[in-house]
């Protein structure tokens, strides 16, 4: 175990170095930091000795050295041309509005998806389970945009529930912008919620399903039948153990596709969070800040995904020693 | 005339008719194909000449609504084309766009694929732990990341020349790994079997032993990953074109007139985003349900791993 730990974290920083190797190659080819820096009314000498100064003038490697020990030691990843400060506290502003709606829809799914899931796989063939599955079918073919588009369209413009863009009114806690604590912060997160989720639940409702479906006929749960354990034991402490374990791994993996999707909801909603501030700095032309999100994105994906093998590797000891090959 | 004979024995065919969703499906999509391809011909009116297009007159509502006018049967967008035909052209983008990402995700996938089944080894290795960093980002997150990069190297204005050989580079680059996955498995699972040991005893080359005996035999389930990759390179393009980052709105997929008639939803124009979700979602729809269907006949092995 301890093996399969160490090479995992190594396999992590790997992939970080070489996320942020992209990040800066990208930054050095866009852009002119010296021009950024100066306008354009500085002598061509002056700009010669601010890149001196810089150490824009020295190899590419010895520049990403500096770079990476900027950004391991103090966490400096660069510096927001359009907001004058740095990338990473300009990031933290607005990772709480990214995070809080990431949250509600992970509890919501959790909440959602299991009993969901269960209930179509016990019972494959009644009405109830057939509207889910059909209903998780359409769910599928629905670009979440669309579904964004559809809840403002009702539920905003037409019956005039809820509002329909921004966060409302937030309260600082200890330096977290939280939505959470109004009553005006709630009624903004229902929409954008209600939209994450209705995309993302489908996948989980189907998989949770389809490795229920499969437990279920496997011979410790027949052996649990033929022992005479009442219903409810056998589904929800036998079964279903071993149901969640590909769901974890899936559910690691679909975080990333929920970042990507936060993109396209917060951009509906105007939301103003990490998705909202990505697009804004691509229509900017804001690389400094772009190639930060990378780094930033590419940080949780890693950590998620080498946490959620870790996990997987102490509770199911098949996966270490095939692993090992 | 052999195969014509063939085809109509086959089990293929049999089942297709005997499907009444997969028929729907099939002839809806052959429709919606036509209609997009046909455009030229059968719109009546054409978005891309900007002479036609009178600016007085943009968001009138559709034709059977108060205010609507016979000339423009679904309504107007903002700056005047007719919905009916931009939408078509629009999805003549789309298509072209996810069949050509389809391809070429299809082409890297496979041969990658190909090499690190049958070479094995560190090759493979490599291959795979690279298939598996990328997709553990979301093929969409690549996607999102890669069209930004590209649009901040080459300027907008480039990019939006451009833009569908980009976007076709793009969605084909972020999911290759869906196909070196099944090319693989499938090839592991082939490169134990007595013809291809034959082959090896005769001498023949790698290349050929890979290209002309193993790739013919991992054919099922590389045509049942298309029709789904299909609809996600289509949902893709789509995604990708409403966060401003596809096609421009003087050239638009369905994706980009969503986009663009979403800022007017408020002032009551949904017929300017409606219309064209529908017909995305209709056109992702049929093409999933061909999917699944095309799975049962084939039911190839999916291999795992």
């Amino acid at each position: 175990m301890f093996a399969f730990t160490v090479r995992r974290i190594i396999q992590a920083i790997i992939v970080m170095l070489i996320i942020s190797f992209i990040g800066f190659a990208l930054k050095q080819n866009v852009g002119d930091p010296v021009r950024e820096l100066t306008g354009i009314s500085v002598s061509a000498a002056e700009r010669d000795a601010i890149r001196e100064k810089l150490g824009l003038n020295d190899p590419f490697l010895i520049q990403y050295g500096r770079f990476l020990k900027g950004a391991v030691l103090e966490g400096n990843i660069g510096q927001s041309f359009f907001y004058k400060k740095p990338a990473m506290e300009v990031i933290l502003d607005k990772a709480p509005a990214t995070i809080e709606l990431v949250m509600c829809c992970t509890v919501l799914i959790v909440v959602l998806s299991i009993p969901m899931g269960i209930y179509s796989a016990i019972y494959p063939r009644r009405l109830l389970s057939r509207l889910i599955m059909g209903l998780s079918t359409i769910g599928v073919s629905v670009p979440i945009f669309l579904i964004a588009i559809l809840l403002i369209y009702i539920f905003a413009i037409e019956l005039n529930w809820l509002p329909s863009y921004g966060r409302g009114e937030t309260v600082n806690v200890w330096g977290w912008e939280s939505g959470l604590l109004t009553l005006d912060g709630l009624r903004h997160l229902i929409l954008p919620t209600t939209a994450l989720t209705a995309l993302m639940l489908p996948l989980f409702v189907r998989l949770i399903r389809s490795e229920m479906m499969e437990v279920l006929q496997t011979e410790y749960v027949k052996f649990a039948w033929a022992k005479g354990l009442p219903r409810m034991r056998i589904w929800f402490v036998h079964a279903f153990k071993n149901t969640l374990l590909p769901v974890i791994t899936v559910g690691g993996v679909q975080i990333g596709t929920m970042i990507a999707f936060t993109i396209l909801t917060e951009t509906v909603f105007q939301w103003g969070g990490l998705g909202f501030l990505f697009l804004e700095a691509v229509e900017r032309a804001d690389t400094s800040l772009l190639v930060a999100y990378l780094i930033f994105v590419g940080i949780i994906f890693v950590v998620v995904n080498t946490a959620v093998d870790i996990i997987y590797g102490l509770v199911n000891p098949m996966v270490r020693i095939t692993g090992r090959k | 005339m052999r195969l014509w004979k063939q085809f109509r024995g086959s089990y293929f065919l049999y089942s297709f008719l005997h499907d009444p969703v997969a028929m729907g499906s099939f002839v809806i999509l052959a429709l919606l194909t036509l209609a997009a391809f046909g455009a030229p011909v059968i719109a009546p009116h054409d978005p891309y000449d900007t002479t036609t297009i009178n600016i007085m007159d943009s968001e009138i509502p559709p034709m059977w609504m108060d205010n609507g006018d016979q000339n423009f049967t679904l309504g107007t967008d903002a700056q005047g084309r007719d919905m009916l035909s931009t939408m078509l052209y629009g999805m003549r983008i789309s298509l072209i766009i996810g069949v050509g990402a389809t391809f070429m995700q299809a082409v890297i996938g496979i041969v990658l694929g190909l090499i690190a089944g049958y070479k094995g080894g560190k090759v493979d290795n490599f291959l795979m732990r690279m298939a598996d960093v990328q997709l553990s980002f979301s093929t969409l997150m690549v996607a999102i990341f890669l069209s930004a990069i590209f649009q901040a190297i080459f300027g907008v204005a480039a990019f939006e020349s451009m833009a569908v050989p980009f976007l076709v580079l793009v969605i084909g680059i972020a999911e290759w790994p869906q196909y070196a996955r099944t090319v693989r498995a499938s090839v592991l699972a082939e490169k134990k079997k007595e013809y291809v040991e034959a082959a090896r005893v005769m001498g023949l080359p790698a290349n050929r032993i890979m290209w002309r005996h193993i790739l013919p035999n991992t054919m099922s389930p590389i045509l049942v990953l298309s029709t789904v990759q299909v609809a996600h390179a289509i949902m893709s393009e789509a995604a990708l074109s409403f966060l401003g980052l596809g096609m421009p709105i003087t050239k638009p997929s369905l994706g980009s007139l969503i986009n663009s008639g979403f800022d007017y939803i408020f002032s009551g124009s949904w017929w300017i985003t409606m219309f064209p979700g529908l017909l995305l979602v209709l056109l992702i729809l049929v093409i999933n349900l061909l999917g699944d269907w095309v799975q049962d006949v084939l039911n190839p092995k999916l291999y795992k791993g």
